[in-house]
């Protein structure tokens, strides 16, 4: 499953990243393999979205989630 | 000043960097740039403990060495270039304890490159509030540095930085956090002996930067990209595996040191701010209802301390003009230094009142949730939720706003932000509408609260807001994109405001504002003075002549006569003839040749357009406030028709050209710094132009 399907209040674990240039950047912020995230909010136009990510809240758009798998 | 030591302040971003450096530079520190880049280089001093003084530089937040924004990359330049003259002897790394792992990542890779370092941990208050329990004495000893719990905001903990800053050793003596040569083992060899550097991440690191940091030279440069060629040198898996080994190790150091309770928490206030602050409806709602308060408050908060400046310009050049001998060189100091200077004076409430505004939203990190909010709008029209800032702070002024796309990683979204940005109404041009608006639209209330002028003035925010979203769409299908955008972006709890930072940033804003516009508004009414009081030829002298015959005295009053003779003057002085010049260009908007004149010292400064009114309609140099130059306005009488010469068309004609039009030598020059070419610059001048001039010509011929 992919981050960008996960549902609000549901707990997903990283497994891995579909795109380098992207992981690079996620991971430095936190994002890593094995990190616990959470849906915590949804823009009012329904992307970007923020998850709850190694204790604090990240944004990033649907898209972008969508690089992220889910064990 | 010089200091004994130098120490750079380094962390992510909302760590509390900024509350940091003030608490230990108080007032004392300045705001510059790093040579050759346009990066805010803000440098304090800072008194220690054994009588010694410290430099202390804030540098850029940021999360890893690895820049994803012009900004960051100074960061790395400024630790690893030793010649650079802000070189630091000692790093102090702000780390948020609340969010511990995700800080630490940074701190370790300063540590790797071999500088003095110690770490200030930050929100301990918070830390203890949520029950997390970090052994700070095995933290440090893990470590090998010092770790100074402190508390920023409550100024707790200050002193002991100041103490362990005076006792910093000259040497690093941190323990090595990874060993960073497994990443790429030749290639770190390679460039060790190439550069004879004994620092195997110094090493990496220019591998990975090579391209873009400025004190190595080309002929480096260019080998270090040949050795990455010869070892298949793969940038980003080499920053992925490190980032991988980083947090491995920053994990188990965290399993030791840091307990966490494990009672589920329930959900955060922050949380709970969101559902509504971000709500589907009620987050716009609010969103557009803090800007309409923060406008009417712009207004109606300035207006004592306004009047109380105006007056006290007018006090003091009623009084030297009693004071000094009459003649040219006073009327030059009192009428035209000092008539321009009231002039960018009286709004020094309405930008710290727009400043303390924008540096509350930001602090309480509602400006974030607005980003947030916003993206998918601004994506449609070729910005990024990011471009929010600058757009917001260009109601302040485009300047500032413009050198804040910094933080916009994306090259097209930046460049389109660059380029709307001087369309949103900023505060120079308030002085312009407040003028205008004041002749020609009624001082009434309309629904009881909303007055008719707060009303128009609200309107030309808004049209200026909707003029820089068309013009971004148009950008957007003409440029090409370069790389892909992103919004990977920490969303920050939300604080209460640091009323302290607030202060800072109102007097710093207000004190540039008036530096800048000052000398521009200074030579700029010497110079009109001058114009407008000498011209070619003889034609003064003729005039003087004509007006000395007695069947002048006989027709006029003496006061008249002097009136009529000085405005005959005025247009045969060298500004008149200039106006007169391009009279012919103008007159289809409904402009005569003194607004002419206002137009162009307007493209100096916008604010200039008053003092340049007030010089002009202040024949008999009378005092030069707004409100006699508003009369002086509404009373001009156009010869040719006898009505008004400032009708509703002509005002909003005016309007409309001060919306578009790039008057601002400042924000040309910013834009030539920032894109470091001069294509844009032109392109922006030339497309504000034609836009200024369409709309001048459209709204004059409508309300006609």
């Amino acid at each position: 499953m992919r981050l960008s399907e996960l549902l609000p209040g549901a707990i997903g674990i990283v497994k891995e990243f579909t795109d380098l240039e992207m992981s690079v950047k996620l991971m430095e912020m936190g994002c890593l393999p094995g990190a616990e995230v959470t849906i915590s909010n949804i823009a009012p136009l329904g992307d970007p979205i923020a998850i709850n990510v190694a204790g604090y809240q990240l944004s990033l758009r649907k898209q972008e989630a969508s690089t992220i798998i889910l064990q | 000043m010089k200091a004994d030591i130098s120490v750079a302040l380094v962390g992510n971003p909302n760590t509390g960097k900024s509350t940091l450096f003030n608490a230990l530079t108080g007032l004392n520190q300045k705001i510059g740039n790093f040579p050759g880049v346009t990066v805010d280089k803000r440098v304090g001093y800072c008194p220690l403990p054994d009588g010694r003084s410290a430099e202390i530089i804030d540098l850029p937040g940021t999360y890893s060495l690895y820049p994803k924004s012009q900004d960051e990359s100074i960061v790395f330049s400024v630790l690893a270039d030793k010649a650079n003259p802000h070189c630091p002897d000692l790093v102090i790394v702000i780390i948020d304890a609340t969010n511990l792992k995700r800080n630490m990542l940074l701190y370790t890779q300063v540590a790797d490159l071999r500088i003095p370092v110690m770490i200030a941990l930050n929100m301990t208050d918070l830390t203890e509030k949520a029950g997390i329990d970090i052994n700070i004495n095995l933290f440090s000893k893990k470590l090998g540095v010092p770790v100074i719990p402190i508390s920023a905001r409550k100024n707790e903990g200050i002193d002991k930085i100041r103490e362990a800053i005076s006792f910093a050793n000259k040497v690093a003596l941190q323990q090595p956090s990874i060993d960073v040569n497994f990443i790429a083992p030749e290639l770190i060899g390679a460039i060790s002996d190439y550069l004879h550097l004994d620092n195997p991440y110094y090493a990496l690191q220019l591998a990975h930067q090579h391209e873009n940091i400025k004190f190595i030279s080309e002929t480096e440069s260019n080998r270090i990209e040949e050795l990455e060629q010869l070892y298949a040198f793969h940038s980003q898996k080499a920053q992925a595996s490190e980032t991988i080994a980083r947090y491995n190790f920053i994990n188990d150091l965290l399993f030791d040191t840091v307990k966490t309770p494990l009672i589920p928490q329930g959900e955060s206030i922050s949380n709970k701010i969101d559902k509504v602050l971000t709500h589907k409806v009620f987050g716009f709602v609010i969103f557009f209802a803090i800007l309409l308060f923060m406008f009417q408050s712009i207004f109606s908060w300035s207006t004592y301390p306004h009047d109380l400046i105006a007056d006290l310009f007018v006090w003091v050049q009623n009084n030297l003009h009693k004071i000094l001998p009459a003649g040219p060189l006073t009327g030059l100091l009192v009428d035209g230094v000092l008539g321009g200077l009231s002039g960018v004076m009286v709004f020094i409430p309405q930008i710290a009142i727009l400043f303390a505004f924008i540096s509350v939203l930001e602090d309480t990190g509602y400006m974030s949730r607005v980003t947030f909010m916003m993206d998918k709008l601004m994506r449609k029209v070729g910005l990024n939720g990011k471009s929010v800032v600058p757009l917001i702070g260009g109601f302040a002024c485009a300047v500032p706003s413009i050198m804040g796309a910094r933080t916009i990683e994306n090259w097209k979204d930046r460049m389109i932000t660059i380029m709307v940005t001087p369309l949103v109404t900023c505060s120079a041009r308030l002085p312009v509408y407040t003028l205008l608006i004041a002749l020609v639209v009624p001082n009434r209330n309309v629904w009881w609260i909303l007055n008719l002028q707060g009303l128009a003035l609200t309107g030309m925010y808004v049209f200026s807001l909707v003029s820089a979203i068309i013009v971004a769409f148009v950008f957007k299908l003409i440029l090409k994109a370069r790389e892909r955008g992103y919004f990977i972006m920490e969303i920050p709890i939300y604080r209460l405001p640091r009323w302290k930072n607030v202060g800072f940033s109102m007097y710093e804003r207000s004190k540039t504002f008036v530096v800048q516009a000052g000398k521009v508004i200074i030579s700029v009414s010497v110079i009109l003075w001058v114009l407008a009081s000498y011209g070619p030829g003889d034609h003064f002298k003729q005039i003087d002549l004509k007006y000395a015959k007695l069947q002048m005295s006989q027709q006029y009053q003496p006061d008249e006569l002097k009136r009529i003779k000085n405005s005959e003057k005025l247009e045969n002085s060298y500004a008149g003839v200039l106006g007169h010049v391009i009279e012919p260009v103008i007159k289809p908007l409904g402009f005569d040749w003194k607004i002419g004149i206002a137009l162009i010292t307007s493209f100096a400064a916008r604010e200039v357009f008053v003092g340049t009114m007030a010089t002009i309609y202040s024949v008999d140099g009378d005092a030069e406030r707004i409100e006699p130059v508003q009369q002086k306005m509404k009373a001009a009488v156009d010869p040719s028709t006898g009505q008004p010469e400032f009708s509703l068309a002509v005002a909003f004609s005016l309007m409309m050209f001060y919306a578009f039009a790039m008057q601002c030598a400042s924000t040309v020059a910013v834009v030539y710094r920032e894109t470091k070419s001069w294509r844009w610059p032109a392109i922006q001048f030339a497309y504000m132009t034609v836009l200024a001039y369409a709309a001048s010509f459209i709204a004059f011929h409508l309300l006609k």
